[in-house]
């Protein structure tokens, strides 16, 4: 039996090993081991980890399912509310989630239900099980823009309720973030991604590559001439930022989005695909988030020393807690309170990163506290790659060849959160493109919401 | 999939092909570009639009053999397949915007080099269909490097070929024949240069000295084409433009072409070792037998 205050530890590939490997880093729970964690949830009539789950997902009836053995059951129960269970419990911050409301956490540590979810979905994607799809379609066509989380689950939910969905993609591969933006290492693309998306297909969604919204057609074009009534922009935030110092167009700075576009959705870190990848040997990644783990740890895979550079301290790190002692286990070494002034070259070519110290001042309006630059404290880390990992923000392509779509100062999508309708009629938008850079779950809980809208606008018209 | 409908031959190491992409062809302008990728394992390549025709639902594409890439897709033939084919990227070329009748004042000389013909071949042929005769220099090493020459003379008001060794038409480079035709009292408001980054960067040198505003287009290093990685960021001024977005054309006088040139050589290691991989077949090792290679 599971020792009550603790989580049934997860098998994880050895640090050493995995350093050196593209590979998943986490095997998930067998059966066994599933079941034996299920029995840790006390099954709250007043469920809060429920409340917890962006998409609102019945958590203790499906870990019931699954203490018992029914993990068809389970996974019925949780796609009644999730498009991509096999990522979501993969990448979710689960401690801000659902696990940071579940009653266990108080003692001891909260029923592990992504890893539970995880499970559930593979076993799904193992034994081929197909999700439900619509008794018959209602008439209406519905484009969704993006095939990233927002747009998936929004084209799947639409598919479910009789809609006849199409799905226009930017780049040559489904996925978004999911395919370019998360690597390998914690998401596998051929046996989680692509799967996963093949049961949003088998609910009847077709999908269109290669297609540019703003270039190669338009919104207004989709309405007016291919017969579209309603669309749905999922289209994330995917402009990368940059600092704007001295030196930062010298060879070997990347921007994030481009180390891990290379690596991720051109597989440059295979031999056998043709996309070339600088790797370096020494790497500065500046920033703190999920993405800045993401390329420090590539990196690292490539070869390179990796040193994440970040101007607050650990506490402050945006990134998640398992992905930070992923990281540190794998011997990405962090210089916190650290930030970068001017990118040193030579040649063209980064040779090192001078950064001053930084200490923590008083909170500032979003209360964490604002880091200050000690003077005279300027140092230089010797390296050859530097990659910017500061965030991103949503792409004008689609806002500025869009009619009478409203965007706020940071060029997002102004969308209502309940049902994610936009200022124009018809059109409505969730994720990224209206939020900023965010989470996967949240994009999903937002594709869910447009789906809703657009169900709620096309049956009343 | 895209079928390639026509797959030509232009010069050594140049070739043309007819591509079916219905979406592309009917919302393309001339200025614009799009990104190729050959097969599953296949990088993505920016390729400038040379012609199009909207009701054929085809674009025209003429890439150069440079490196491992583009060498196995001169190999493709007509019938054969592109994996994808996305487009139009990139703004359209600003006078695609401009009133017709203040653009008929204007005298304006377009300058290509090399594969360069390409790309300014549409922003030519549509001047024509609006009227408008425009001056066309297009240089090449030799004569037999001279591409799309019936194409160009047909839509061009004056057209000035130069070969660098003078095989034929003017001998030189493509500046020395601006400044003859500037002495000769030709007066030109705008110029469009496209072709290597060098000679737009001389083009460049030379038409600041002459006072000729000057547009060019630029073709760094891209990877996804619509702005989501930066690796075709460039100076222009003092701000940082990402090519694939913001342009492909700029104003030349304002472009680091030194800096863009560098970044150009970026991957220079790293595509020798594809290309020789791909010379050598099977009998590749890597390297040259004493440091590695690829190892």
């Amino acid at each position: 039996m599971a020792d009550v205050l603790k989580k049934v530890p997860v098998r994880e590939q050895d640090p050493k090993v995995r350093a050196t490997n593209f590979e998943e880093v986490c095997y998930g729970y067998n059966q066994e081991e599933a079941m034996d964690e299920a029995t840790r949830c006390i099954n709250c009539k007043n469920a809060q980890c429920v409340k917890g789950c962006p998409v609102g997902i019945d958590i203790p009836a499906f870990i019931q399912q699954v203490k018992e053995g029914n993990i068809e059951e389970a996974y019925k129960i949780i796609g009644q509310s999730s498009a991509l269970p096999a990522v979501c419990g993969r990448v979710c911050p689960q401690e801000s989630q659902c696990e940071g409301k579940c009653i266990r956490g108080i003692k001891g540590e909260p029923v592990s239900i992504g890893k539970l979810e995880r499970f559930v979905a593979d076993y799904a994607l193992e034994n081929d099980i197909k999700p439900v799809g619509a008794d018959k379609m209602n008439g209406h066509k519905v484009a969704v823009i993006g095939s990233g989380p927002a747009g998936l689950t929004c084209a799947g939910d639409l598919a479910k309720l009789g809609y006849e969905v199409t799905v226009f993609e930017a780049l040559h591969e489904l996925g978004g973030v999911l395919v370019y933006g998360i690597p390998e290492f914690r998401l596998p693309k051929l046996k989680v991604v692509a799967k996963e998306i093949d049961k949003v297909k088998e609910l009847g969604v077709k999908f269109e590559t290669n297609v540019v919204i703003g270039k190669s057609t338009t919104i207004d074009q989709l309405i007016e001439e291919e017969g579209f009534e309603a669309v749905f922009i999922g289209s994330g935030a995917g402009l990368p930022k940059f600092m704007g110092i001295p030196g930062e167009n010298a060879n070997g700075v990347f921007s994030a989005n481009e180390y891990l576009t290379r690596s991720n959705l051109m597989k440059a870190f295979d031999d056998s695909y043709d996309t070339p990848i600088a790797a370096g040997k020494k790497v500065a990644v500046v920033g703190g988030g999920n993405v800045a783990m993401d390329a420090a740890r590539t990196a690292l895979r490539l070869g390179a020393e990796v040193h994440i550079v970040y101007r607050r301290s650990e506490e402050e790190l945006p990134a998640r807690v398992e992905e930070v002692h992923h990281a540190k286990e794998e011997g990405v070494q962090f210089d916190l309170l650290t930030n970068p002034v001017e990118i040193l070259e030579e040649n063209g070519w980064v040779t090192g990163i001078k950064c001053i110290r930084m200490e923590l001042g008083e909170p500032d309006a979003s209360g964490r506290r604002r880091p200050v630059a000690i003077e005279g404290s300027e140092f230089v880390i010797d390296v050859d790659t530097v990659i910017m990992s500061l965030g991103t923000s949503p792409n004008p392509l689609i806002s500025s060849t869009t009619e009478g779509l409203e965007v706020n100062k940071w060029k997002c999508i102004v969308a209502d959160e309940e049902l994610g309708k936009t200022s124009k009629d018809g059109v409505y938008a969730g994720g990224d493109a209206v939020t900023g850079a965010a989470t996967v779950i949240l994009a999903m809980g937002a594709g869910k919401a447009g789906a809703q809208g657009i169900h709620e606008y096309l049956s009343n018209k | 999939m895209y079928k390639i409908r026509k797959a030509e031959k232009l010069a050594d190491k140049i070739y043309l092909m007819d591509v079916e992409a219905p979406r592309v062809a009917k919302h393309c302008e001339p200025g614009q570009f799009v990104i190729v990728k050959m097969d599953d394992k296949g990088e993505r390549i920016p390729l400038t639009i040379c012609d199009y025709d909207r009701e054929a639902g085809t674009i025209t594409i003429v890439f150069q053999c440079v490196g491992a890439s583009t060498e196995k897709m001169a190999m493709l033939k007509a019938g054969d397949s592109f994996r994808d084919f996305t487009g139009p990227l990139g703004c359209p070329s600003e006078f695609v915007e401009e009133d017709v009748e203040s653009l008929k004042k204007k005298k304006i000389l377009f300058v290509a080099g090399g594969v360069g013909a390409a790309p300014v071949y549409p922003q030519v042929k549509w001047m024509k269909e609006q009227g408008i005769d425009v001056d066309v220099i297009v240089g090449a090493k030799t004569k037999d490097m001279l591409i799309l020459e019936p194409e160009m003379e047909a839509v061009a008001g004056n057209y000035y070929p130069c070969t660098d060794d003078g095989t034929y038409g003017h001998s030189g480079m493509v500046t020395t024949k601006i400044e003859k035709l500037v002495e000769e009292g030709n007066k030109y408001d705008v110029c469009v240069a496209i072709g290597p980054m060098i000679m737009m960067k001389f083009v460049c040198l030379l038409t600041k000295k002459l006072e000729i505003p000057t547009v060019v287009s630029m073709n760094p290093i891209m990877v996804d084409g619509t702005g989501m990685c930066g690796a075709c960021r460039l100076h222009v001024g003092d701000e940082i433009k990402f090519a694939c977005v913001d342009g492909p054309e700029f104003d030349g006088h304002l472009v680091n072409f030194d800096e863009a040139m560098k970044r150009q050589e970026m991957y220079r290691t790293e595509e020798g070792r594809a290309m020789l991989k791909l010379q050598e077949g099977d009998t590749h090792h890597g390297g040259c037998g004493h440091c590695g290679g690829d190892e």
